[in-house]
């Protein structure tokens, strides 16, 4: 915020005049940009989403309401206010009724910290990764207040479900993020991103080996605590039938899911910001970006394509996967994750000394691990081109209406 | 209701209801789960939501008009129901089909199957939470739909096989459809296993899960695919050849314990899709070689059999479907009792889920492929 403030006072005189009028403005501004971002994307995303799951189950997804069904989700969140706010008998109403408001808090507050350029930042916090760890642990808080609340056996379950699950991928999202953190030098976000920079072989994620493992290993964990498939135990369909959120109906159902498609957004950019570069445009210098107004969105345009990109691979696995078993899902955190953060936080360590003693090397291995990068990209691609053309499916480019 | 539900260490059990309106218990059955947390202790199966009497309907209709009953037995592979009904009656009645109308019969018949297990394993990969194979398996069935919809004018309740025949000739070019559509099923498939088979995680969640021996799989009197999946070569269609199933060459799929026992629910999963590729094969040979002919026996309107009792099976998509069919020589059965693979594999049930996870009876229930109308008729 102090830096936004600077930038505008940079430009604009009544800024440097009336600090005790434009400050407090600004805070509220930024918030209330911030909150309808966040809401904004968690709606669009819910109609993204559908057509993207249409798209590949051959059907078409909500198309109906406005250009291409894209106010679906203005629709359906109407709908929801006006269902009756129904609280089952046995039901505890005081922890049922507020049960939804620690995970919306929980996810929203995250963007507190959230940069989207180098000036456009709620709190440049110089303990950034710890706030973002800290906060979304609210959202366990509110998921486990909904299942017991609801005093539904299913719900119990999933509420238990997801206790163990998320308060156990806390372990490797902290250790991932950790390796980041080492290189970095810097727990503020801000700060992991200026340690990067804007060409590919800059990013972190390709800096050493540690934090290309990491990267997975951060991606994968922040699906578990995030309730994604493969790792929506909590809400499993077909096991719990809806989970912690079986009895809640109308408008408390939709904050759940709110938080949920918001948080989508979360894991994208913490990923864009921690490890892919985050705003850094390539070839321009940090100096360089602060100083123009037309980098910095040029940088915060880069940034949430960068997030945008994590979100539709996110719903790619969604639609793709299916489900853990709760043993799975444990076994594969404790066993395979935790050991695997807690190496690769060593490894980060020893290339600390690699990068000081040998650069030329460290350089090498950083556009190997590039290359090696777009090379998974690119078998991706090529694996899809494969199916569509041998599995007698045709990919219709044209929109279906 | 004085269930023991304390442990022999004095842990107290839950007993949770799953159903009759639970997302995967495949229509309306009920699950008494005895489970401590996540683990099961028993999961008891509570039939009956279903019943609609359709064995007394029988017996106070004339023999030919049972057929639309027939439908409802199993809804999701109502052509092997109609078979079995008239082979039953054709048995009692000394009535000779035609060999054209045989040939419908299978190939419509294999048809049905494909359909029937394409639900099948969609449905098991959506219960393990994967939504798209389920959807890919609808629109291939929704073209078998079609092609059933021009042979008979019905998508799921076809009453098409009749005694003494079906009750329509092919349309014409209809073959050439059906032909079409099963030269695309090879790559579509080929897809789906790309898609889903070979999922590790479908693998994990399946692969050792609710092993039944072969021993253990006659003794429950598991039929069919069920059967199979444990090992054990048996099927009607080769073993007691009905209709004209021994004109065509085809391999019979067991379990092999791909990748884990013989007789887990990955077995289970991975027969159906290869006996979809075994069906392909048959419809090949039959609709390459449907003799001409008439469709229908000539039979007197009012059929009355001589006394007598028959049993007829077919090899339906969920295994052995079998009519015991009791004859007074009046013009409506004594006496008809229909035996179905879902109720008897409904019974594993219950020893197999001791030990499970919640999350595995639903994969459990979901490869056994029960549907709720046939187990309780």
């Amino acid at each position: 915020m102090s830096e936004l403030f600077t930038f505008i006072q940079g430009r604009w005189d009544p800024a440097v005049t009336y600090p005790q009028i434009v400050w407090p403005a600004l805070v509220v501004a930024y918030g209330v940009f911030a909150v309808t971002f966040a809401s904004l994307f968690a709606g669009i995303t819910s109609w993204y989403e559908r057509r993207v799951a249409g798209r590949m189950q051959c059907r078409i997804g909500p198309n109906r309401v406005g250009p291409q069904g894209v106010l679906q989700w203005l629709a359906d969140g109407f709908k929801a206010f006006l269902k009756e706010d129904l609280v089952p008998k046995e039901a505890d109403g005081i922890l049922y009724r507020i049960a939804p408001y620690p995970v919306f808090v929980g996810v929203f507050c995250t963007w507190v910290i959230l940069p989207y350029a180098p000036a456009v930042v709620g709190a440049d916090l110089n303990v950034g990764v710890v706030f973002l760890m800290a906060i979304t642990a609210l959202v366990v808080a509110g998921i486990i207040m909904g299942g017991w609340a609801s005093n539904s056996k299913w719900a119990l379950l999933g509420g238990v479900r997801s206790a163990a699950q998320m308060v156990s991928y806390e372990i490797p999202v902290g250790f991932a993020l950790l390796t980041a953190v080492i290189p970095a030098g810097t727990l503020s976000l801000q700060g992991i991103i200026a340690a990067q920079g804007g060409a590919p072989w800059n990013w972190m994620v390709f800096h050493s080996p540690a934090t290309f493992i990491a990267f997975f290993v951060y991606f994968t964990a922040a699906l578990a605590e995030g309730n994604r498939t493969p790792f929506d135990l909590p809400e499993a369909e077909s096991e719990l039938v809806a989970g912690y959120n079986t009895e809640y109906s109308g408008m408390r159902f939709i904050w759940f899911f709110f938080a949920e498609w918001a948080n989508l957004y979360v894991i994208g950019a913490v990923v864009a910001a921690v490890f892919l570069g985050g705003w850094r445009l390539p070839g321009v210098g940090i100096e360089q970006q602060a100083a123009s107004l037309w980098l910095q969105f040029a940088g915060a345009c880069l940034f949430v394509l960068k997030a945008l990109v994590l979100v539709n691979v996110i719903i790619w696995l969604r639609w793709t996967l299916p489900r853990l078993r709760v043993d799975q899902l444990m076994i594969m955190c404790w066993k395979y994750l935790v050991p695997a953060g807690m190496v690769l936080v060593v490894v980060a360590v020893f290339w600390v000394f690699v990068e000081r003693g040998m650069p030329g090397f460290a350089r090498w291995v950083a556009f190997l691990l590039c290359a090696t990068g777009f090379f998974l990209v690119g078998l991706m691609f090529w694996r899809a081109w494969y199916n569509i053309k041998y599995g007698g499916d045709r990919l219709y480019l044209k929109f279906m209406v | 209701m004085n269930e023991q539900t304390v442990d022999t260490f004095g842990n107290e059990m839950m007993t949770l209801n799953m159903g009759p309106q639970h997302p995967s218990t495949h229509g309306v059955i009920r699950f008494v789960v005895t489970s401590d947390g996540e683990i099961m202790q028993k999961a008891v199966p509570h039939v009956g939501y279903l019943h609609r009497g359709i064995e007394k309907i029988a017996e106070g209709i004339p023999w030919q008009s049972f057929t639309p009953y027939t439908d409802r037995v199993d809804y999701l592979a109502a052509m092997f129901a109609n078979h079995g009904w008239a082979m039953a009656v054709e048995r009692l009645a000394g009535i000779e089909v035609p060999p054209r109308a045989e040939y419908i019969r299978v190939i419509a018949s294999e048809l049905n199957r494909i359909a029937s297990h394409l639900v099948a394993v969609g449905a098991m990969a959506m219960d393990i939470g994967a939504f798209t194979p389920f959807l890919h398996g609808i629109r291939e069935r929704e073209k078998i739909n079609d092609l059933m919809e021009e042979l008979c004018g019905q998508r799921l309740t076809y009453n098409f096989v009749r005694v003494g025949g079906v009750s329509s000739d092919l349309t014409p070019g209809w073959d050439k459809k059906a032909l079409a559509f099963i030269e695309a099923l090879g790559p579509l498939l080929d897809e789906f296993n790309r898609l889903i088979t070979g999922n590790e995680i479908l693998v994990k969640r399946c692969a050792d899960v609710a092993v039944i021996d072969p021993r253990t799989a006659k003794s429950f009197g598991l039929v069919g695919p069920n059967l199979r999946a444990s090992g054990v070569d048996w099927d009607l269609r080769r073993d007691q050849p009905y209709s004209v199933y021994d004109k065509f060459e085809f391999r019979v799929c067991t379990g092999k314990g791909w990748r884990g026992r013989v007789g887990d629910s990955y077995d289970r999963f991975v027969v159906r899709v290869d006996e979809m590729i075994e069906s392909v094969k048959i419809l090949k040979q039959a609709l390459g070689g449907i003799p001409e002919g008439p469709v229908m026996a000539k039979l007197s309107k009012k059929l009355k059999p001589p006394k007598g009792e028959v049993y007829a099976a077919v090899e339906s998509a969920r295994g052995e479907l079998g009519y015991y069919v009791v004859s007074d020589g009046g013009e409506q059965p004594y006496r008809a009792k229909i035996r179905t693979g879902s109720f008897a594999a409904l019974s594993a049930i219950e020893a197999l889920s001791c030990g499970l996870m919640i999350a595995d009876l639903v994969v459990l229930i979901a490869s056994f492929d029960v549907v709720a109308p046939e187990i309780d008729r």
